[in-house]
């Protein structure tokens, strides 16, 4: 690709354990909502709180694919038009109670975990902290450098 | 708890989704996703893209119309209310862009008991117009115990 911008990933530039990107999202009742409008899940417990604690929930809890789709977009949006993803997964191990009037802040933080320069592709790491833990286990989103 | 007798079943493929350019930019806002190749035809084009490129969770929505064949399945009797998602997975061979026409078909992989609650794993392959491999999407459910039979 010619005409290449500056700041976009450069597979011979990267090394394991390099942090490529991070950021702050906070989740809101209004992001939760809207997220269940473009996504087409509309499980109560994602919008109304008597509903969370009457199946035994502490109260409305984020959507674990809004986690999930926030996390793989600050590594698609790093990756930008320089490659594409082969393979994303996450396990869902802590839930992420979201206060109405407050929201839930997250930090996402995406990281080298391996490098295949044969292939040229890079396994990238997304760890999600919520209150101080990490709410994603193997985490892991698989790009392809063209 | 979840009919062990569903491990195996193959669902009917679901009714061609077309994705939509407002739909690729509303699920991309959604996920505040931001690079331009999610928003703006032109710059996803000058990348070599089709039309806008889908997010890479995107799927779930193709996905989530196999997942309700499952969860409307009186035979295999998963209770929404206490389903919570244990894990899920997206396997690429291209990426999606708007214009595109996908059909899902779902299998449920694997069905197991531990402690009283369920684990449901499905895959859903999703394909284009010409029949064409694009993702496959797997998911497990973890469908909780009720407080009687734990």
């Amino acid at each position: 690709m010619s005409g290449q911008a500056v700041g976009q990933p450069v597979f011979e530039e990267l090394a394991v354990g390099d942090v490529v990107a991070e950021r702050s999202r906070v989740f809101t009742r209004d992001r939760l909502v809207r997220y269940a409008g473009a996504s087409g899940d509309f499980n109560p417990i994602h919008y109304r709180d008597d509903v969370a604690r009457s199946v035994g929930l502490p109260g409305v809890l984020a959507h674990g694919m809004l986690t999930m789709g926030a996390a793989g977009a600050v590594a698609s949006d790093w990756l930008g038009s320089v490659g594409h993803v082969l393979d994303y997964q996450v396990r869902f191990t802590r839930p992420i109670p979201v206060d109405a009037e407050t929201g839930a802040e997250v930090t996402i933080t995406a990281t080298v975990a391996a490098l295949d320069p044969e292939k040229r592709t890079a396994r990238i790491d997304l760890s999600v902290v919520f209150a101080e833990q990490k709410v994603l286990g193997k985490s892991q989103f698989l790009v392809a450098f063209a | 708890m979840v009919n062990p007798e569903i491990q195996g079943k193959a669902y009917p493929s679901t009714a061609p989704y077309t994705v939509g350019r407002e739909k690729v930019r509303e699920f991309a806002r959604a996920v505040l996703a931001e690079s331009p190749l999610h928003h703006d035809a032109d710059i996803a084009r000058a990348a070599g893209y089709a039309d806008v490129v889908a997010p890479p969770t995107f799927p779930i929505v193709v996905q989530d119309l196999t997942l309700q064949q499952l969860l409307a399945d009186e035979s295999a009797a998963v209770d929404f209310s206490r389903v919570v998602h244990g894990d899920q997975r997206f396997s690429y061979t291209r990426p999606i862009v708007a214009g595109d026409e996908l059909v899902g078909t779902m299998t449920v992989t694997s069905v197991k008991s531990l402690g009283g609650n369920s684990m449901v794993t499905s895959s859903t392959e999703i394909v284009d117009a010409e029949g064409a491999h694009v993702v496959t999407a797997i998911s497990t459910l973890v469908v909780r115990a009720q407080e009687e039979d734990a």
